[in-house]
């Protein structure tokens, strides 16, 4: 019961701030959208026994990603609104309703017909013991230790990427 | 499990959807990122529901995987953003149209 309960109220705010994402003017208004729905994911997460993955979500998306939105968006300015005039008149009007269909598909798809979205699905509890570092680390090391090296690689790349695109060079712009 | 896995994966589809949504409608470079992160978010939260369903940790170890690249990309992104910026004053990505042929 308690499942439920926080899945509706944090189905809702990652509802919500999804659609503040798009929705908002301000792009600090979006920004806070995003919060509010990582937040949620994360208590989802919880929800699901994946303790340690809610705590990197936090940590890396509400933590670092944001704050350097946050911090980009400062740079930039807040005050760029954006602008609304159409030069397409009928296409954004179509992207929405197709998207809506789409979501009322997937809506339908649960509710009516009691779709079997992952075929093996049992009924087994998972363990208690199922997200934690251990568990994940011993997976991380074994079975995806090629993934975890490749991973290491490309940070380093976009790390000195990032360096040399925000070097500024004086004389040549 | 109170909750079936449908249910989250019907919100992590809604979630996608609304992301691709923005992604399409708005024009703020900013804007457009943040509805790739949430797109990302949601595939997350389906390989986690799915692990979870499957009883298989794999899924949660996948997650790791997209967060470390959602990390990189937004670096580089709002770098080339910044840059973009610093050259031409502008974030909306109608009015870089140098590129067309």
């Amino acid at each position: 019961m308690a499942e439920t309960i926080l899945f509706v109220l944090m189905a809702m705010g990652a509802l919500v701030g999804a659609v503040a994402i798009v929705a908002a003017r301000n792009p600090v208004y979006s920004a806070m959208g995003l919060l509010g729905t990582l937040f949620s994911v994360a208590v989802l997460y919880v929800l699901q026994l994946a303790h340690l993955v809610a705590a990197v979500q936090v940590i890396v998306y509400a933590g670092a990603v944001l704050t350097l939105f946050l911090f980009v968006i400062m740079l930039i300015g807040v005050d760029k609104s954006e602008d609304w005039d159409e030069k397409l008149p009928y296409q954004r009007a179509f992207v929405g309703g197709l998207g809506g269909l789409i979501v009322l598909f997937a809506g339908a798809l649960t509710v009516f017909g009691n779709f079997d979205w992952v075929p093996a699905a049992t009924n087994t509890i998972p363990e208690a013991t199922n997200g934690t570092i251990q568990a994940i680390a011993e997976l991380l090391f074994t079975d995806w230790v090629l993934a975890f090296e490749a991973t290491a690689l490309l940070l380093t790349i976009a790390a000195a990427g990032a360096i040399g695109l925000a070097h500024h060079r004086t004389g040549q712009t | 499990m109170i909750v079936a896995a449908g249910w989250y994966m019907a919100l992590a589809a809604a979630l996608f959807v609304i992301g691709a949504l923005g992604l399409l409608l708005r024009r703020n470079a900013l804007v457009m990122f943040m509805c790739i992160e949430l797109m990302l978010n949601a595939v997350n939260l389906t390989l986690i529901s799915a692990g979870r369903a499957l009883n298989d940790l794999n899924g949660q170890v996948a997650v790791f995987f997209v967060l470390v690249v959602a990390a990189a990309e937004v670096v580089v992104g709002l770098a080339i953003i910044v840059a973009v910026f610093r050259r031409r004053a502008t974030a909306s990505v109608d009015e870089l149209s140098e590129l067309r042929g």
